[in-house]
């Protein structure tokens, strides 16, 4: 790297370790095909504009936003859980005042969005929609229910497994985060190249929430735990 | 500690229900009385083939009109004008377009001097982790010494520009290709 652009990277973040994080080009799901850019991408030493980032959404926080099962005047169908956990840095440290959002679908396997066709019911009750903010421990907190799994038109008899989108904000806006968390034991793993993207067996895993009799409330609710890593910057040489 | 930063997934085709609601959006990231060049900027996000994408995402991160950041990481920290927001959220629509409401950004300063630019982070179905890429503003005297322009090659610059909008003054134009001959730069951060 030339001089002029050492002195542009300044407390610079931690990079990705290979095979944690799904290639652009998937060609197993057919739309990253043509959406996928196929020159190189140019390695950006990071500068100011890269490790600051925005601090979004704290003041559009509803009550009930962090229930999805309270958002109606009736309780949605479907099996309540209670999803939980920690959004930490990739240096181990918690995130705190954090902005996570989520989207489902509901019970049925259906979206509240126009484009989905999916022939399964609507719910009056089910928005799908949440979203809050991680305390000073880092950790966070949704009441929802366990949505359904899905078919769609990738291939053949493709369904996706149940899954809950996230979408965290870390310190920098090259800690941004959107992925999904599925539940243990789906049977549709295997067979679902968005899940299948990613090359690393042990990053594929973490994306799956762990059933927890901890957080699960008796004749209430189940619960899964999910941890969240976005990344932190390097560490300095006095720090260990 | 050592962790692994989670894995990234596509934010699918529905993702509008929660994060580009009404609500939600932030269209316009400079405030009524934000100081600078109010500036337009017409994003238009093209598939392989050309055809407008549209159901993708941009998020927007951008420095006033001084080059500072909203953040305690700019060591300005704190003096950026009092109106400015500088992060957005826009959906494309049909024609995989949207506009955002901005100023156009001073040079920033640290360590080295970057040209105005806005750093921006695309998201879609069909994209299993988002892509980032920068705005400048073509015909700004100080994208020459821009020291990331520089590490692009010279052939693909071109794609970095936001181009004035010939018929509206104050309006630009930026085309987000994500593959073909005139591929969008995306970086590696």
């Amino acid at each position: 790297m030339d001089g002029k652009t050492t002195l542009t990277s300044i407390k610079p973040y931690r990079r990705v370790p290979e095979g944690s994080q799904p290639p652009s080009l998937y060609e197993p799901y057919h739309s990253t095909t043509k959406r996928a850019p196929l020159k190189p991408l140019i390695l950006l030493p990071h500068t100011l504009s890269e490790i600051t980032g925005p601090i979004y959404g704290h003041e559009k926080m509803g009550e009930k936003d962090n229930d999805l099962t309270a958002q109606h005047e009736g309780e949605p169908l479907g099996e309540r859980i209670i999803v939980s956990g920690r959004v930490l840095d990739s240096n181990g440290r918690p995130v705190p005042n954090a902005l996570i959002e989520i989207w489902q679908a509901n019970s049925a396997g259906r979206y509240r969005h126009a484009k989905d066709q999916h022939p399964a019911p609507l719910d009056p009750n089910f928005t799908g929609a949440g979203r809050t903010l991680t305390d000073q421990n880092g950790a966070y907190r949704f009441i929802t229910i366990k949505p359904g799994a899905y078919p769609w038109f990738n291939h053949y008899n493709a369904w996706r497994p149940a899954h809950i989108h996230f979408s965290v904000f870390g310190n920098a806006f090259i800690s941004r985060l959107v992925t999904q968390m599925y539940f243990p034991g789906d049977s549709l793993f295997p067979y679902d190249p968005i899940f299948q993207s990613i090359p690393d067996e042990n990053a594929r895993e973490r994306l799956i929430s762990k059933f927890d009799l901890e957080t699960t409330q008796p004749q209430w609710a189940k619960g899964f735990v999910f941890d969240i890593v976005v990344r932190g910057p390097e560490a300095t040489p006095f720090e260990t | 500690m050592d962790l692994v930063p989670t894995s990234s997934q596509t934010v699918g085709p529905f993702f509008h229900i929660e994060l580009t609601t009404d609500e939600h959006c932030v269209r316009c990231i400079a405030g009524p009385n934000a100081k600078g060049e109010r500036a337009w900027i017409t994003f238009r996000v093209l598939d392989a083939d050309g055809a407008p994408v549209d159901d993708a995402m941009l998020e927007i991160w951008q420095a006033d009109a001084q080059g500072k950041y909203n953040h305690p990481d700019d060591p300005h920290f704190g003096t950026s004008d009092e109106d400015w927001i500088g992060f957005g959220r826009l959906a494309t629509g049909e024609d995989g377009s949207c506009v955002l409401e901005t100023i156009k950004p001073g040079c920033i300063r640290h360590n080295s001097i970057q040209a105005p630019h806005l750093t921006v982070a695309v998201f879609a179905r069909g994209m299993l982790k988002q892509l980032y890429t920068r705005v400048y503003f073509a015909g700004d005297v100080t994208n020459e010494e821009d020291p990331i322009l520089s590490l692009v090659p010279a052939d693909r610059r071109d794609t970095l520009m936001a181009k004035p909008d010939s018929v509206r003054p104050r309006y630009w134009r930026f085309d987000v290709r994500l593959q073909g001959e005139q591929e969008t730069v995306f970086f590696d951060v």
